[in-house]
């Protein structure tokens, strides 16, 4: 098992490496780029050819791609354009942000999610089983941004039920411990934080639920479906053993499997949904950070973190799900 | 890149081609195409399906004005906070620009259509490409191409499609189109490579080699047509995402720059949530014609899938 | 509905406590409630929602109105504006002097000012803060001193240089001594950029340290956390994880005392956002809502605050195609333009169609410029005269941006390329990113024939407005020797005596339009902003630099 952890992430650098390559210089052809993202609109000739200079792009692209091989080696991703802050403390900042409200909205999608498929499955062909599904087919149609866009017009303007934006109320003293606002105020004891925060996070969670839940009910409804359809099942009945033993023992276990590949996979399309639902509820996670180092300031030295750390995360993501099926299915071999 | 990575959508992939590329594919054909009629939920879909196509093709015959020209007596009315509803001879009144709004949402059925089938294609044909390339090749070229996929994968899809957007040195509707196909390509090349080393060792194909047809006609006329049922049921399916992630660019403000063209994603995700609360139906209109559009695209796309299920024979 | 709001929302956040605190002993008193104004001191907290990230706190390293917000509350300059005018007026001097060469500049400053950290302001720092910037070492530093280099040329050693010395004649008495006159002063004194900082703590704190790294740079302590200037407040910090500036009355300042203890800038980019929590009443001032919005807000009872318009929406003409050279061609496409629809349709409330590049509150502004009201035949006759029928131009737009001048670029486009239309001119739009290619395409390479743009101005001063656009050669509207143009414009912004200078921009502004127009003025927009019904005393600054120690937040 080491020796397979250890060779993915031997993978993992050389893919991230070459991601790295393609990237800078696909940065460097295009028009614009840095100086002109930190050049407001005052700018005269002689303040350009000083930043053009004082950046060294005035030097050859490979003298200017070995000074960044060598700063990203030792863990520098440059500053951020936008903030002048080095890029590492601006991502470690949103990250928790994101993990924060994506760990939110898994907990909402596997919690009604594989009840409701798995009660779907159960009363097959019925009321319950219709509904659902027609639920989870719109689910998947709608626009999440706009959806998210109704339930913050719906509940925070109309109805004042939840804060529009942001992650904690302004003003809230609240101790930044992990990053994790309701995690830090139940550390700190200081519950009105958390309350606040987790206040915040409820409809940014709910939209960013959307599409996850709908999967995973699906994808439950039908392993659940394939399980009971098994011969191992219709032996356990044949053998007399009662219905809600089989139901915990067999059918649920079995039908886990996919359930947690789909939490594996979905974490690629959390980060995907985050970019619009942060920018719905001005967030200040990952995505956020994405669409500001796109839009207007072109933050590039951010924009170029972001992709390897996209990238990285979902390979580490996929490699814990493989992992996760060697505990759960003992007849799963990692290779 | 790992080998387990994103196994999951390699799976579903798989669990496709296994269905579609059987021995006897035309009698699956015909009893699948018997079963999906029967089917209400397939007969929903098409019939979505079926009208959009309608409007959209027939679009300058449906629609009362050209969807870009602007009216005096719209604009006569129309202020940044205020815009003029329903008026004699503009059923749904003005957009934010003076021009009749019942018009560009039925020729935005024509624009939808053209994004999402232009976005769908291209990845289709890219990947079938590339797909066919590694699948009929095989050795170092199918290592290469699986590889490149697998990277390709590894981002997810709006993700890609946003960075490849801020990637572009411009930006049109091509650029929101191709970023939108793109992010398609791997899925498509490793289902026909699926399909295609299937059935490189199946009854038909190896009695066509053994009659001595040539190598490349084998290909051409037995693996490839076999192979594209699972490519028309992944297309189909494919074109819903399309759509939706258009919308979700021109929300982020990185979709189509030309406001003039009649778009459901582009008027939704610019227009629409702008000037929500001076005319809502700007935001309305727009997302219901893309939710219904995609569910019925959905729909039958499943209703393929589950049709061509051989557990569903049983 | 508002109050049922309130009460759902109290149990609801009751509900979560009640689920955070299960299995845990004693239940957390809470109900440390959102919002300002309620605070226990006197003055309470203001919450102001502004539109992006400041870069850092360090006047002189900044150029763009979300830096200068804070920046402007924390520091005070030489000269300043009468409140919600351009109006110049004393700041740190309380009175100034120019010679009568124009170069030597004399300030009388304030007695008794001292800095946060309780060094005095006097003229000895007030030269030391003139010598940082024009001795400021490192190409980084330098070249993030973008006003300084557009203002004063050049540092030490460079021919261009306007700097040249500054004395303290006695303890309140700074002698600024410059190479030559130059029109933008006194105007330019005012910019926030050149705000005076304290010598003591730019020392401490290491303010002249910018270094580079990867594609920007890493600014000082002093720039980041120890930002120390006279101004009404302090500086609390910056939440970067909340995105919240906290700035705490100064209650030794010289002038006014903020009567807000505490002041929040909360940091929401999107406009939609931004008026969603002015609603919710989690923030009492918004700036720039969206001009589709401010209908809504006003019926609704809040403040929306127009400021005076300083700014101006042109579309460019390049030159450089041979056609676009032809006087007829460019008039024909400023008699094609349907503005005064423009502004009726998409205008913000208090926009205006331009007539020239400057407003009207600025020196200079000639009452009797030729007007180019719209007339498609008149557009197509000199066309046709020209020999320009069937003309295609290639419209460069910007997207990626909003900009108060310009809050929605592509609707500009599609409604002046429409009007161009139906005078018979193709249009070829040309929609490039803001930072990723537009400013490059435009200002650096001259690729288009038209293109939107346009400015808000500094100070006032005509010399910001029409000598930055048409004073020199630039590839924006076709690098061409329009020297009767650049010398015009050159002469009048070097002329002392004020009444000539008037007399000088005045026919350069009546030039514009007849003779060169390089290009066309389209609006002039002023940004608004919104306020709940409690807030007093905020007066809209034209050139967006409103301070907020006058406001105060009634309960």
């Amino acid at each position: 098992m080491l020796r397979v952890i250890s060779r993915r992430l031997v993978q993992l650098v050389v893919t991230l490496l070459a991601l790295m390559t393609l990237v800078f210089f696909w940065l460097r052809s295009l028009p614009g780029g840095p100086v002109d993202a930190l050049l407001g609109e005052r700018a005269t000739p002689q303040t350009r050819e000083l930043l053009t200079r004082a950046l060294g792009y005035d030097q050859p692209i490979w003298v200017q791609y070995g000074r960044f091989l060598k700063n990203v080696v030792t863990g520098n991703f440059g500053n951020s354009i936008r903030t002048g802050e080095p890029v590492t403390e601006v991502i470690s900042r949103a990250f928790p942000a994101t993990v924060e409200l994506a760990v939110a909205a898994i907990i909402i999608a596997i919690g009604l999610g594989v009840p409701l498929g798995y009660l779907a499955a159960r009363h097959r062909g019925r009321l319950l089983d219709n509904a659902t599904i027609i639920v989870t087919l719109v689910g998947i149609s709608i626009p999440i941004f706009f959806l998210g866009y109704l339930l913050k017009d719906w509940l925070t303007q109309g109805l004042h039920l939840f804060p529009p934006s942001g992650r904690i109320s302004t003003g809230m003293d609240n101790t930044d411990v992990t990053g994790f606002f309701v995690l830090d105020g139940l550390l700190t004891r200081e519950l009105d934080a958390s309350a606040d925060a987790l206040w915040h996070l409820v409809l940014p969670a709910v939209t960013l639920a959307t599409i996850p839940l709908a999967i995973i009910i699906r994808i439950t409804r039908a392993s659940v479906l394939d399980v009971l359809d098994e011969d191992y099942i219709r032996t356990a009945d044949a053998k007399g053993l009662r219905n809600p033993t089989i139901r915990k023992r067999h059918v649920l276990r079995n039908a886990l499997l996919p359930v947690v590949t789909i939490i594996g996979l979905q974490t690629g399309a959390l980060l995907a949904g985050a970019v619009l639902t942060e920018k719905v509820y001005n967030w200040g996670g990952l995505g956020t950070l994405i669409t500001d180092s796109i839009g207007g300031s072109r933050d590039y030295p951010v924009l170029q973190a972001l992709i390897l750390l996209a990238a990285a995360v979902f390979v580490v993501v996929n490699l814990l799900v493989d992992l996760s099926y060697a505990v759960i299915d003992p007849r799963v071999r990692v290779r | 890149m790992t080998r387990a990575l994103s196994d999951h959508k390699r799976r579903r992939i798989d669990e496709l081609i296994a269905r579609t590329s059987e021995p006897g594919g035309v009698s699956l054909l015909r009893d699948a195409g018997r079963r999906l009629l029967r089917n209400p939920t397939a007969i929903v879909g098409g019939t979505i399906i079926l009208l959009f196509l309608v409007i959209a093709i027939f679009a300058p015959l449906v629609a009362p004005h050209d969807p870009i020209q602007r009216f005096p007596e719209l604009t006569q009315k129309l202020t940044v906070d205020s815009i003029p509803g329903a008026t004699a001879g503009h059923p749904l009144g003005s957009d934010p620009l003076g021009r009749d709004f019942a018009s560009r949402m039925i020729f935005g059925a024509r624009q939808t259509l053209f994004v999402g089938v232009l976005a769908t294609l291209i990845g289709l044909l890219i990947g079938v490409l590339l797909g066919a390339l590694a699948g009929a090749i095989g050795g170092w070229v199918d290592n290469l191409l699986m590889r490149l996929t697998d990277v390709m994968l590894a981002l997810p899809s709006l993700l890609l499609a946003i960075t490849l957007v801020a990637l572009a040195s411009r930006s049109t509707q091509w650029t929101v189109i191709i970023a939108v196909a793109i992010v398609n390509v791997p899925i498509f090349a490793r289902l026909l490579r699926g399909s295609m080393l299937a059935q490189r060792e199946s009854d038909h194909v190896l009695a066509a080699r053994a009659l001595g047809v040539k190598r490349r006609d084998i290909v051409l006329r037995h693996m490839l047509p076999n192979s594209l049922t699972a490519v028309i049921v992944q297309a189909t399916l494919t074109f819903a995402v399309a759509i939706l992630d258009a919308a979700a660019l021109s929300f982020l403000g990185l979709g189509d720059p030309d406001i003039n063209r009649a778009e459901w994603g582009l008027m939704l995700g610019v227009d629409g949530v702008r000037y929500f609360e001076v005319r809502p139906e700007l935001a309305y209109f727009p997302a219901l014609a893309i939710i219904l559009v995609a569910l019925g695209f959905t729909l039958l796309g499943e209703s393929i899938r589950e049709a061509l299920d051989p557990k569903n024979r049983r | 509905m508002r109050a049922s709001g309130k009460g759902l929302r109290s149990a609801l956040a009751a509900g979560t406590i009640a689920v955070l605190t299960i299995g845990a002993a004693g239940c957390a008193e809470s109900d440390r409630d959102n919002g300002g104004g309620e605070g226990s001191a006197s003055g309470g907290t203001f919450i102001f929602a502004g539109a992006g990230d400041p870069k850092n706190f360090d006047p002189i390293f900044n150029d763009d109105g979300e830096s200068f917000r804070p920046i402007r509350q924390m520091y005070d300059t030489l000269i300043t504006h009468k409140p919600g005018t351009a109006e110049l007026t004393g700041g740190l001097a309380e009175s100034w002097e120019n010679d009568a060469s124009g170069k030597v500049w004399t300030f009388k400053l304030r007695q008794g000012v001292k800095f946060h950290d309780g060094s005095p302001l006097d003229a000895a720092a007030v030269c030391a803060n003139f010598d940082r910037w024009f001795n400021m070492k490192g190409e980084a530093a330098q070249s993030q001193m973008i006003y300084y280099q557009d203002v004063f040329g050049g540092f030490a050693g460079s021919k261009d240089a306007v700097y040249d010395n500054c004395k303290a004649q006695d303890a309140s008495t700074a002698v600024v001594t410059m190479t030559r006159y130059k029109g933008a002063f006194p105007g330019a004194f005012t910019l926030t950029a050149f705000s005076i900082a304290s010598p003591t703590a730019m020392k401490q704190y290491d303010s002249d340290t910018v270094t580079q790294n990867g594609d920007s740079f890493s600014y000082s302590a002093f720039a980041n956390e120890h930002p120390t200037g006279t101004g009404a407040f302090t500086f609390g910090g910056w939440n970067k994880a909340t995105g919240e500036i906290t700035l705490n009355k100064n209650a030794d300042y010289w002038g006014d005392k903020a009567k807000v203890d505490k002041m929040i800038i909360k940091i929401i980019k999107d406009e939609n956002t931004r008026k969603q929590e002015l609603r919710a009443g989690t923030v009492q001032a918004i700036d720039y809502p969206a001009p589709a919005d401010r209908k809504a807000l006003a019926d609704e009872g809040y403040k929306v605050l127009d400021r005076p318009a300083f700014n101006i929406l042109y579309l460019g003409i390049n030159q450089k195609n041979p056609k676009l050279k032809d006087l007829r061609v460019r008039q024909a496409i400023a008699y094609a333009l349907n503005r005064a629809q423009l502004v009726q349709t998409k205008g913000p409330g208090g926009a205006a169609v331009a007539d020239e590049f400057l407003p009207n509150t600025v020196l200079g502004y000639a009452q009797d410029v030729q007007k180019y009201e719209y007339n498609v035949d008149k557009a197509k006759q000199l066309l046709s005269e020209a020999g320009a029928t069937g003309l295609t131009l290639n419209f460069y737009y910007p997207t990626e941006v909003t900009r108060p001048y310009m809050p929605n670029p592509q609707e500009i486009f599609t409604v002046l390329a429409n009007d161009l239309q139906a005078a018979g001119i193709k249009v070829n739009g040309v929609p490039r990113p803001w930072n990723g290619g537009f400013k490059d395409d435009v200002q650096q390479f001259g690729k288009q024939d038209l293109h939107i743009l346009g400015w808000t101005g500094d100070y006032n001063d005509p010399g910001n407005f029409v000598g930055t656009f048409f004073g020199r050669g630039k590839v924006e509207f076709g690098d061409q020797a329009m020297t009767e143009m650049f010398d015009a414009i050159g002469k009048a912004d070097a002329t002392v005596d004020q009444a000539a200078k008037k007399t000088a921009f005045e026919q350069v502004n009546r030039d514009l339009a007849a003779k060169w127009l390089p290009a066309v003025p389209i609006w002039h927009a002023p940004p608004a902003l919104a306020t709940t019904k409690n807030v007093e005393g905020l007066v809209p600054s034209p050139l967006t630099a409103e301070e907020f120690n006058t406001v105060s937040v009634t309960k």
